[in-house]
C-alpha cells in the first residue's frame, strides 16, 4: 500500500507477516494478536513492527514497546481520531521508533498526524489514487503554526509569542 | 476586547485558504462527500432543508460594533437581509450559496472573525457569562480563560476527530449565567477557601440532547496555571474511551455516566499527573497578554444615580418597565448593562435584520464603548451604558422595534430554528414560540408572572435547551403529526435541574392553553414574592400535572 512521510512518497521496507510466521524477514510487520509469538521466535538481527488496533491499552503495549522498531496504528476510518491520542501517548511513554498511521486518512489530517508523533502514513490504494502525494504535501503547509504547545517541532504560536516578548525585552 | 495579533490574523487567513482548497478538492472529486462533510462542518457549513447554512463563531458572545456591521453587510450581500443568533451565541445565515462561502469567510477574517469549529465532532465555540466584566458578583472575568481555550482548541491536532461534539463554557461569577452544568466541560472560576488563590471548579459530563444530564464535578479546585494541561488530560481520556459505536451514546456525559464520576476523575488525574504540564500550559506572560485585552474600559467617573434617568423613569411608565426587565446593574458606578430583546412578540426568536444589526452597532458606538454581547438566551446586550444615556438608548431602540421589555419574562422564549429550517427537526419551534408569546403579550400580565424561562426544541437534540427551561417544550413527530411534550422544573443556573415531563404530548394549537393552565396554578398557589421556579420546587409537580391533564382532556 502507498506510504508517505513529510518529504513525500517513500518505499516500504516492511513486510506484513502471516500471523506470527516472520521467517527470515528483515523487517517484519506483525499483527498485535500474533506479536508475543513472533517476538519469541525473532532472531537477533530481525526488526519487528506491530500493527495495533486503536483500542490497545497503554498498560499492555508498554510491556513490549521496547522490542519494537515500528508501531503502525490502524485508523478504521478517517473520522475515528483515537489513533491521534494513542500516538501521543506512545510518544509520551518514550517510544523512539517509527510510528505509522495506517488507514484511509485524508490530506487535511497529515499535519495533525505528524504533530501527534506519527512519522508516516500508509494509505489504501483507493484513497491514494484519488489524493496524490502533492495534495498531501500542499495540505501539510496550509497552516503555518498552530496554537498548541508540545505538538510537533514546527513551532507554535504561543512559543513564538514568547520568543518575540523575550527578544523585545532584551532589546529594551 | 481581544484583538488579533499577526499570528491570529495569519491563522484565520490560512484557514480560509484551506477551506477554499477543500471545496476545490471536493468539486474535483479528490475528496468524497463523506470526507468533505466533516471538513465543511468544522467550518460551520451545514446542509439544511432548503439551502446551506453558515454558522459564524461569536467567541464567548463578544462582538465589536465593527464586527456587527460586517455581519449586517454579509446578511445583506449573501443572505436575505437577516441573521439568526443561536443558543451558543453564534450567528447563523440560512441562505448563503456554497460558492460564496469562502468570500464570506474572507469578509469575516477582515474583522477578526471566523466560522472555525462551529459544528462537527470537535471542540465548539466556547461560551461565557454574557455579563462578563460587568456583573457585580464576578470573582474574575471569564473571557481571558475563554479566549485562551478558543486559541488552544482551534485546529487541535489531537482533538479534531472526537467521538462527538464537545462544548465548553466558563463562568466567573457565583450566579451561573453560562449554563455550565449543561456542558461537556463547565469551568467555574473561584477562590480557594484557604489560600484565596484563583482557580477553577471543573465540571464534566453535562449535556442536553436525548439523554440530558447535569455535569459532575471532577476537580474541586484546579490552579489557574494548570488549565490547558488538565483540559488535555480530559480530552485524551474522552478521545480514547468515549463510545464510537453509537452517536447517541458518544458524548462525554455517557462515558462519565457509564464508568462513574470517581473513575472518570481518576483516569483524568492519572493522565494529568503523567503528562508534562509545563510543556503544555500557556506561560503566565501569555495569560497576562490575553487578560490585558479585557481590562476594564475607560469608564467616566459618574455619580451612582442620575437625575435625568430618574426623571425619565418617573415620567414614562413604558421606559420604567423596560428598565425594570432589561437593565442590569453594572460593577462600575453610574453604568448599567442593557439587554436588547430579540424576542418582539410574534417574531422568530433570535432573528435580527441587517438594518437592526447596523443600528445596534451605531448604538454600541454611541452608548456602550463599541461593545456588544450575544447571550445564550438569543438576545443582545450593550454592556456599558451610562445611566444618563439609557432613556436616549431606549428611544432609539424603540424606533427599530428593539425595545421589547421582556428579558427573562415568559415571552423571552428560547427556540431553535426547528422544522422551518433545520434538517434534523421533527417539529416546528418558531411558530410555537410565536403563539405562546402572543398569548402572553400583555405587558402587565408578563410582569405579574415575573421571571419564567420557556425553552422550545424542535427535536430530541435539544438545541432550544428545553430540558433546563422552567417550562420546556419539545416538538416530536408521531405518525406524521407534530406532538409537543411539556416539561416542568428545569433550571439552567448554578442550581441546574432537568425538567420533568408533565403528561402526554399535545397538538401544536393546544400548547398555549397548556402553558396558560400551568401559569394559573402558579399564580393561584404562589406565596408573596415567590418566583415560578421556586413555587414549582415548593409545591411539586402534582398540582401542575392535574391542571395539565385537565387541559389535555379538554382537547382530547
Amino acid at each position: 500500500m502507498p506510504l508517505l512521510d513529510r518529504h513525500g512518497a517513500k518505499a516500504d521496507l516492511w513486510t506484513r507477516s502471516e500471523g506470527a510466521a516472520i521467517g527470515n524477514l528483515s523487517h517484519a510487520l506483525v499483527a498485535w494478536a500474533a506479536l508475543p509469538e513472533a517476538l519469541a521466535q525473532r532472531s537477533r538481527d530481525q526488526r519487528i513492527g506491530a500493527v495495533l488496533p486503536n483500542t490497545v491499552r497503554m498498560s499492555e503495549l508498554k510491556l513490549v514497546m521496547r522490542q519494537l522498531s515500528l508501531i503502525a496504528i490502524g485508523f478504521p476510518s478517517f473520522a475515528d481520531g483515537r489513533g491521534f491520542s494513542l500516538a501521543r501517548l506512545i510518544r509520551n511513554h518514550g517510544f523512539a521508533g517509527s510510528l505509522r498511521a495506517s488507514g484511509p486518512l485524508i490530506p487535511d489530517q497529515f499535519a495533525y498526524a505528524l504533530a501527534c508523533g506519527f512519522d508516516e502514513v500508509e494509505l489504501p490504494q483507493e484513497s491514494a489514487a484519488r489524493q496524490p502525494v502533492e495534495q498531501w504535501l500542499t495540505a501539510l503547509g496550509r497552516i503555518s503554526h498552530g496554537y498548541q504547545r508540545g505538538y510537533g517541532d514546527s513551532g507554535n504560536i504561543l512559543d513564538r509569542r514568547r520568543a518575540a516578548r523575550l527578544k523585545h525585552a532584551a532589546a529594551c | 476586547m481581544y484583538r488579533y495579533d499577526e499570528f491570529d490574523e495569519r491563522f484565520v487567513r490560512e484557514r480560509v485558504a484551506q477551506f477554499r482548497d477543500q471545496v476545490g478538492r471536493r468539486l474535483s472529486g479528490a475528496l468524497t462527500e463523506d470526507e468533505f462533510k466533516p471538513l465543511r462542518l468544522k467550518n460551520g457549513v451545514y446542509l439544511q432543508l432548503h439551502a446551506y447554512m453558515l454558522r459564524i463563531a461569536v467567541p464567548y458572545g463578544t462582538l465589536s460594533a465593527r464586527q456587527m456591521r460586517q455581519l449586517a453587510l454579509i446578511g445583506e450581500r449573501y443572505d436575505r437581509g437577516y441573521g439568526h443568533f443561536t443558543t451558543r451565541t453564534n450567528l447563523q445565515f440560512n441562505w448563503p450559496k456554497l460558492r460564496d462561502i469562502p468570500d464570506i469567510l474572507d469578509l469575516l477574517a477582515d474583522v477578526e472573525m471566523h466560522a472555525i469549529q462551529t459544528s462537527g465532532n470537535c471542540i465548539r465555540n466556547v461560551t461565557a457569562d454574557h455579563f462578563a466584566g460587568v456583573a457585580p458578583d464576578e470573582i474574575e472575568d471569564p473571557r481571558p480563560t475563554a479566549e485562551l481555550i478558543r486559541q488552544w482548541s482551534s485546529l487541535h491536532p489531537e482533538f479534531d476527530y472526537l467521538p462527538r461534539k464537545f462544548k465548553i463554557a466558563v463562568t466567573g461569577a457565583a450566579h451561573d449565567r453560562a449554563v455550565i452544568k449543561a456542558h461537556d466541560i463547565g469551568l467555574r472560576i473561584l477562590r480557594h477557601p484557604d489560600t484565596n488563590e484563583i482557580g477553577y471548579e471543573v465540571v464534566v459530563g453535562g449535556g442536553l440532547g436525548r439523554t440530558p444530564m447535569i455535569g459532575k464535578t471532577v476537580r474541586e479546585f484546579l490552579p489557574k496555571a494548570d488549565l490547558l494541561a488538565y483540559l488535555e488530560a480530559i480530552m485524551r481520556v474522552y478521545n480514547l474511551e468515549g463510545r464510537r459505536d453509537n452517536k447517541y451514546k458518544a458524548r462525554v456525559k455517557i462515558l462519565v455516566h457509564e464508568i462513574g464520576t470517581a473513575e472518570f476523575s481518576r483516569r483524568v488525574e492519572e493522565e494529568f499527573a503523567r503528562l508534562d504540564g509545563p510543556s503544555v500550559n500557556a506561560d503566565p506572560a501569555e495569560v497576562a497578554r490575553i487578560a490585558a485585552y479585557f481590562a476594564p474600559p475607560a469608564y467616566e467617573a459618574l455619580p451612582a444615580t442620575s437625575g435625568a434617568f430618574e426623571t425619565a423613569k418617573a415620567g414614562n411608565p413604558d421606559f420604567a418597565r423596560w428598565v425594570e426587565t432589561n437593565v442590569t446593574p453594572h460593577r462600575q458606578q453610574g453604568y448599567a448593562a442593557a439587554t436588547i430583546s430579540l424576542k418582539p412578540i410574534g417574531a422568530p426568536p433570535g432573528d435580527a435584520s441587517s438594518a437592526q444589526m447596523r443600528l445596534v452597532a451605531d448604538l454600541a458606538e454611541a452608548f456602550s464603548l463599541s461593545e456588544i454581547r450575544v447571550t445564550h438566551a438569543q438576545n443582545l446586550v450593550l454592556p456599558h451604558v451610562k445611566l444618563s444615556d439609557l432613556f436616549a438608548l431606549w428611544q432609539r431602540l424603540g424606533e427599530a422595534g428593539l425595545a421589547t421589555a421582556n428579558a427573562g419574562l415568559i415571552t423571552d422564549i428560547i427556540a431553535c430554528p426547528g422544522l422551518d429550517y433545520c434538517a434534523l427537526a421533527t417539529a416546528r419551534s418558531i411558530p410555537i414560540a410565536q403563539a405562546v408569546a402572543k398569548r402572553f403579550a400583555d405587558p402587565a400580565r408578563q410582569k405579574e408572572i415575573g421571571v419564567l424561562n420557556v425553552k422550545i426544541s424542535g427535536c430530541i437534540n435539544a438545541c432550544g435547551h428545553h430540558h433546563v427551561g422552567h417550562i420546556g417544550i419539545l416538538g416530536l413527530e408521531k405518525r406524521g403529526i407534530e406532538s409537543y411534550q411539556i416539561t416542568l422544573g428545569g433550571d439552567a443556573t448554578e442550581t441546574a435541574a432537568i425538567g420533568e415531563i408533565l403528561g402526554p404530548g399535545l397538538a401544536a394549537e393546544d400548547v398555549p392553553d397548556a402553558i396558560e393552565r400551568i401559569v394559573s396554578v402558579y399564580l393561584a398557589q404562589r406565596r408573596a414574592g415567590e418566583s415560578f421556579i421556586d413555587n414549582v420546587r415548593r409545591i411539586g409537580l402534582a398540582p401542575f400535572k392535574a391542571a395539565f391533564q385537565e387541559a389535555s382532556h379538554a382537547v382530547a
